[in-house]
């Protein structure tokens, strides 16, 4: 009898939870006057207050809470009427006052949810809260022998913290849910939700269970990730880790890990046992935070139209599928883009795979975004408009669209002066027909004795003779006539 | 008459009519501070040359016929837990001891735009954790009554420079009553205001939710004229309260006809002392004599308060105290091998050991698994403390109690015993956990000739009803005129 039980025929099932950090994007910090601007020289943007010199008080930016209100909202929370800042105390060089001034008991909002299209699927996470806290600073060691350097421009520059409930089962649902977020924070203008200057922050929470089984596995945090590809990565890394684990009869332990870059795996940061111990309690030198409901209606009236009810806007009222209107949906500019076009021209369906298929690889291939596209919506439209009348086919729309995306020009310009316009007229396309015709006697001859599927070979012949500018359904149906079918 | 024995409001008199400047006056202050600072040791710090351009600055005024404030002019200390502009600010600690804020507190700025000169900062208990000075990293300050004894703490330096004419008037700081217990000690008027009637900006922080500044004066008018200057709201500190601030000097002279006077029966313990006991007594038979009426309430949950402060005060102290890392100012150990020597070596040897036993106390109270019992347990009876006040102050106006149970101890007679010491401070510590108001003044004096102090606590912010009283009984008294010889 083998001593270890291995666990080769168990199914496991994925259990995620996110806790998202999104800086706000205010002017100041969250409590004091210290500009928030990115990539200022060391230390250049503090004050006694952010630097934690003694005797100084915090005061909450009451835009600070507007947008943690607004996003509240946005994500469905109940906003607290009372509310109350806590302090978390340790120690650590970038947070100078040795605690660090965040929400714990009564947090700001709580008991909300967030809907995103998994697949083509609507799948609800619930939001367990969303609190607010001041970021801390970074310490520097680049370039500095035996010594470390701390940077206090951060410290005090507000955030967001926005806890999921474990209702996410896979990494394709964590990260369709992040950027579902991401989206609405921008949407809420709140957050420039960039992963990579730090401004959006993702730590994920991850454990496995036997398909079936209520009670969650252990769990294992995950820190320092930077992108979107690596919040993928991490998490695919960390589950396969602890799948092979619990399959081999090993146990997960309950513990911090870090996401390395280089390596593209996770390693541990420190063990439950060696946790902080926080010792929270209320911040005293801030009073209780009493929301008014004419506040929070007030912020609520003020919301922009956010992607889901775009979303479901798009479906019901241009009757696109659910998947095209959650993919036009993922930016504000992006559904403008669309909007616009449709306005111009009604077709929503046409319009939405142009945008989808051509116009976004376009973007992605050269990196752009669509707030920066070469092509006026205007012009897209136009560009189907020339489909829609017979003046171009299809694939040479395809062709006129790069030129336009290359150069900026519009498609009725490019359609000209490379004379693209399409071949309609019966008599110049029943001339080529009869060259196609004369040209393959063999390939006639069989058609004519059944070998109907060659009409296939004969429209691609006159097409080619016309350099791509015949009328394909009059191709089709010309010859036809002329093989007297 | 030596202007240093004058009070704030004679002085201002005598400024204005030019009988004397402010140069001339603050020049005696400073001579005076010299003969009897290697006596009491009252100050940490003197600024003789900024003290006498500031002054320079105030006769100026006077000249031009610009406004004047009644502290124009005025030669005044600031203990030195009082962050100011350009000058040292140690809380007598070895952790700050070079440490030169870049900002005033919102007191000083205020003194400031009064027209005040400041001739120094007065020496504390360690970041004001103790009850007679005696834990201040350089040095005691002495009772200028009797040289051989504390002055109380942890305001005992500002105590001791009115008390000496040192100082026309001090500020202090009250967490459980190191404004009241020096003034006691010391035979000077202290007053604790409500909490956030006087901004905390620029106050050194030890428990941030007791915190508060108040003035030490040599009578009750000159600690009206200081309220007038420092109380009122103030955008930099959240806790500060929005609501307007009466001129406490105009109403002062008020009838105490029909005010109704509480004696708290739990504050008359066992074990205090018979000549304090007995002041006291005097003091509200006085006070009856001229038209209060006295009468018994209960405060049931006092006993419960020195233990309920020790958690609350501590546990924000911790909190407060991370700062001193050792990262971004004052002391840092050298050499250390690694980040958490650094941090160990620097606050071993940065804190006295009074200090390092409320971090640990304090520390201790939060950790997981402790802070039901401990920090939620206090703050429970915090609330019922604070109810004992609303439900006695619905039967009278005012409560008056001894400040202290004792007069003024022996230097080192209660170092070795902290309950003993952190006990001195028995009648003052359940005023702060209410966050109400309360005046420490003379009233009377022992046989060895000791000042005794009487306190009058208030409703929240009712400082004007307790500054009436006090003043009231002042008048019918000559306690506050008595001067230590030194």
């Amino acid at each position: 009898m083998p001593m270890v039980e291995t666990k080769k025929d168990v199914q496991y099932e994925v259990v995620i939870g996110l806790e998202v950090h999104a800086q706000l994007k205010t002017a100041s910090k969250i409590f004091c006057g210290c500009s928030t601007k990115f990539g200022a020289g060391p230390n250049s943007q503090t004050c006694p207050i952010c630097l934690g010199m003694p005797g100084v008080l915090p005061v909450l930016n009451r835009s600070v809470l507007e947008m943690a209100v607004k996003t509240g909202l946005a994500l469905h929370c109940k906003i607290s009427p009372y509310s109350r800042f806590a302090r978390k105390n340790y120690f650590y060089p970038d947070l100078p006052k040795g605690y660090q001034i965040s929400q714990y008991e009564l947090p700001l909002c709580e008991h909300g949810y967030l809907e995103t299209a998994v697949n083509g699927q609507i799948k609800r996470i619930g939001i367990r809260r969303a609190h607010m806290e001041e970021d801390a600073g970074k310490n520097l060691h680049e370039g500095l022998e035996a010594a470390s350097h701390v940077d206090l421009n951060r410290a005090g520059v507000p955030l967001l913290e926005i806890v999921s409930e474990p209702d996410i089962r896979s990494v394709d649902e964590a990260v369709s849910y992040l950027k579902t977020l991401r989206d609405i924070l921008v949407y809420l203008d709140v957050c420039d939700g960039n992963m990579e200057e730090g401004s959006l922050r993702c730590e994920p929470n991850l454990s496995l269970r036997p398909v079936g089984q209520k009670e969650f596995g252990t769990r294992v945090e995950l820190k320092n990730i930077n992108s979107f590809r690596f919040v993928q990565k991490a998490m695919e890394y960390e589950l396969r880790r602890q799948e092979k684990l619990l399959r081999e009869g090993g146990r997960v332990v309950q513990e911090t890990r870090l996401w390395n870059t280089d390596k593209e795996i996770t390693v541990v940061m420190r063990s439950k046992e060696e946790a902080h111990d926080y010792r929270y309690f209320p911040e005293p030198d801030l009073v209780p935070l009493m929301i008014p409901d004419e506040l929070i209606e007030e912020i609520r009236k003020g919301l922009p139209e956010l992607p889901d009810a775009k979303r479901e806007r798009f479906a019901r009222d241009y009757g696109i599928p659910v998947y095209d209107a959650e993919v036009l949906t993922t930016s504000k500019d992006l559904a403008h883009y669309f909007e616009a076009c449709v306005a111009v021209y009604p077709q929503p369906k046409t319009v939405s795979n142009w945008i989808m298929t051509e116009l976004l690889r376009e973007l992605n291939n050269s990196g752009r975004e669509i707030a920066d596209c070469p092509i006026p919506p205007e012009r897209f439209a136009a560009l189907l408009q020339l489909i829609d009348d017979g003046t171009i086919s299809g694939k040479i729309a395809k062709t006129v669209f790069e030129e336009m995306y290359r150069t900026g020009r519009s498609a009725q310009e490019i359609v000209k002066e490379k004379g693209l316009v399409q071949i309609s007229d019966a008599g110049a396309i029943e001339t080529l027909i009869d060259e196609v015709l004369a040209a393959h006697p063999g390939e006639r001859e069989s058609y004519r004795q059944g070998k109907t599927q060659l009409l296939g070979f004969f429209v691609g012949q006159v097409m080619k003779r016309s350099q791509g500018k015949a009328n394909p359904a009059k191709v089709n149906e010309l010859l036809k006539k002329k093989l007297g079918m | 008459m030596d202007p240093t024995r004058l009070t704030i409001h004679e002085l201002h008199e005598q400024l204005k009519s030019r009988k004397t400047t402010s140069r001339d006056l603050t020049r005696r202050v400073l001579d005076r501070i010299q003969s009897v600072e290697p006596k009491i040791h009252a100050y940490r710090t003197v600024t003789d040359e900024a003290a006498l351009a500031q002054a320079e600055a105030a006769d100026e005024r006077f000249q031009s016929g610009r406004p004047v404030h009644p502290l124009t002019g005025i030669p005044i200390a600031l203990k030195d837990n009082l962050c100011t502009k350009g000058i040292r600010t140690t809380c007598s600690s070895k952790i700050l001891e070079n440490f030169v804020p870049p900002y005033d507190a919102t007191v000083v700025g205020r003194l400031k735009e009064a027209g005040a000169v400041f001739v120094g900062k007065t020496n504390m208990d360690e970041f004001a954790m103790g009850s007679s000075t005696e834990n201040s990293a350089f040095g005691l300050t002495a009772n200028p009554w009797d040289v051989g004894r504390i002055p109380g703490g942890s305001s005992g330096g500002s105590a001791a420079a009115v008390a000496a004419d040192a100082c026309v008037a001090a500020l202090g700081s009250d967490t459980g009553g190191s404004i009241r217990q020096p003034a006691a000690m010391c035979g000077v008027v202290g007053l604790k205001p409500t909490y956030g009637r006087v901004s905390r900006y620029g106050l050194v922080a030890f428990a941030s939710s007791l915190d508060q500044i108040g003035p030490l004066t040599k009578d009750v008018t000159d600690c009206a004229l200081m309220m007038n200057a420092i109380a009122g709201h103030d955008s930099y500190d959240s806790t500060s309260a929005d609501i307007p601030t009466p001129d406490y000097a105009r109403g002062l002279n008020r009838s105490l006809a029909g005010l109704r006077i509480g004696i708290p029966s739990d504050y008359f313990i066992d074990g205090m002392d018979a000549e304090v006991l007995h002041a006291v007594k005097e003091a509200i038979h006085t006070l009856g004599n001229m038209g209060a009426k006295t009468r018994e309430v209960l405060l049931p949950h006092t006993e419960y308060a020195v233990a309920t402060y020790y958690i609350l005060a501590t546990a924000e102290a911790g909190s407060n105290l991370a700062r001193y890392d050792g990262v971004k100012y004052g002391y840092r150990a050298k050499p250390t091998k690694d980040l958490l020597e650094m941090y160990m070596k620097t606050r071993q040897a940065g804190f006295g050991p009074e200090v390092k036993r409320r971090i640990m106390l304090g520390t201790y109270a939060l950790s997981s698994g402790y802070y039901d019992a401990y920090y939620r347990k206090a703050q429970c009876v915090r609330t019922l403390i604070k109810s004992d006040f609303d439900e006695a102050f619905k039967q009278v106006d005012l409560i008056v109690t001894p400040t202290a149970p004792t007069a003024a101890f022996k230097i080192g007679e209660k170092t070795q015993d902290p309950l003993q010491m952190y006990l001195s401070d028995i009648f003052t510590i359940s005023v702060n956990i209410a966050g109400i108001p309360a005046l420490s003044m003379p009233c009377g004096f022992t046989k060895t000739g000791l000042p005794i102090g009487l306190q009058i606590m208030g409703r929240p912010f009712a400082e004007e009803a307790v500054l009436q009283a006090g003043y009231a009984y002042e008048q019918a008294t000559e306690w506050h005129k008595r001067k230590p010889t030194l």
